[in-house]
């Protein structure tokens, strides 16, 4: 019973992700592409995706806080991070990217900071939200269950 | 008799074993477009870059050191993101367009950006398709519809 209950909990949370747009059907399609002979698949590219992230946010926030911005280097960090959020279909970051990556072609510094801090907010959540998913998965397994493929 | 048998066969042989030279200087885009392609039965080699891709394809400098790529495999298809630092993937299709050994391998360009005066260049330049990234499993299908008429 309580492999039902885990993945009744799994169902919800996950369409919870897609209904709030934090994930969007490209992380559908790399759930697909997941299957027995790469069982890791996907947390193995949300791990790339993470490391990816906290690297260029780390870059973007030293880029910014230089005397002289160069606003060349920022967008291309910016463009670097919508490429790979878009990949994976973490939704709300790639949407604040765009906004970001106008400031710079402003080359307005305020924006630019408070697309920062966005995108910053973005990433955290959806790092967030996606250990969990990834918790209740590993639970559903230890508890010899299947995960539920998601409609 | 014989040549349709032969053809009828090496038509077989080429939905089962595309090999594809997939480069993109993004490990998770070369990542996802690997596993997009193995999932359609493709055989794929990744490269980081053009210059890497060129060497692969047996291209260093200017000189065609071998006919085939590595091992001797044949490459039937490249796919190349269109912006990568050093040589773009524009260059790249245009460096192999000018080989004479290279040039019927068909070139298709990624791009996360929809910006037509980019895919009319690469389209004038040879390049097979053009698809915006990111790549879904009905993308790698139609590439692979359209590349075995």
């Amino acid at each position: 019973m309580e492999v039902v209950q885990l993945q009744r909990s799994f169902l919800e949370y996950s369409s919870s992700l897609f209904q709030e747009g934090f994930l969007d059907a490209q992380f559908s399609q790399l759930q697909q592409l997941q299957d027995e002979s790469n069982p890791q698949f996907v947390m193995e590219v949300v791990t790339l995706f993470f490391e990816d992230s906290e690297r260029l946010l780390n870059d973007l926030t030293f880029a910014i806080e230089q005397p002289n911005v160069d606003f060349k280097n920022v967008d291309a960090h910016v463009h670097q991070l919508k490429g790979s959020s878009s990949s994976i279909g973490a939704h709300r970051v790639t949407n604040v990217c765009i906004p970001f990556r106008n400031s710079c072609e402003e080359q307005n510094i305020q924006g630019c900071l408070r697309c920062l801090t966005l995108v910053k907010q973005e990433y955290f959540l959806v790092k967030n939200k996606l250990e969990t998913l990834f918790r209740l998965e590993q639970q559903i397994v230890a508890a010899g269950g299947v995960i539920p493929m998601v409609e | 008799m014989e040549i349709s048998h032969a053809s009828a066969i090496s038509k077989t042989r080429a939905m089962d074993e595309i090999h594809v030279l997939a480069v993109d200087d993004n490990l998770l885009d070369r990542k996802i477009v690997e596993r997009l392609l193995k999932n359609s039965s493709c055989k794929v080699t990744t490269a980081e870059n053009g210059l890497r891709a060129l060497e692969y394809l047996g291209l260093v400098g200017d000189q065609q050191t071998s006919v085939d790529g590595h091992h001797g495999v044949k490459v039937n298809l490249i796919i190349t993101d269109y912006c990568m630092p050093g040589m773009t993937g524009y260059e790249l299709l245009k460096k192999i367009k000018q080989s004479s050994t290279l040039k019927d391998i068909p070139v298709v360009i990624m791009s996360s950006e929809d910006v037509p005066t980019r895919i009319d260049k690469c389209l004038e330049e040879g390049a097979q398709m053009f698809m915006l990234k990111p790549l879904k499993h009905s993308d790698v299908k139609r590439l692979r519809c359209q590349l075995l008429q």
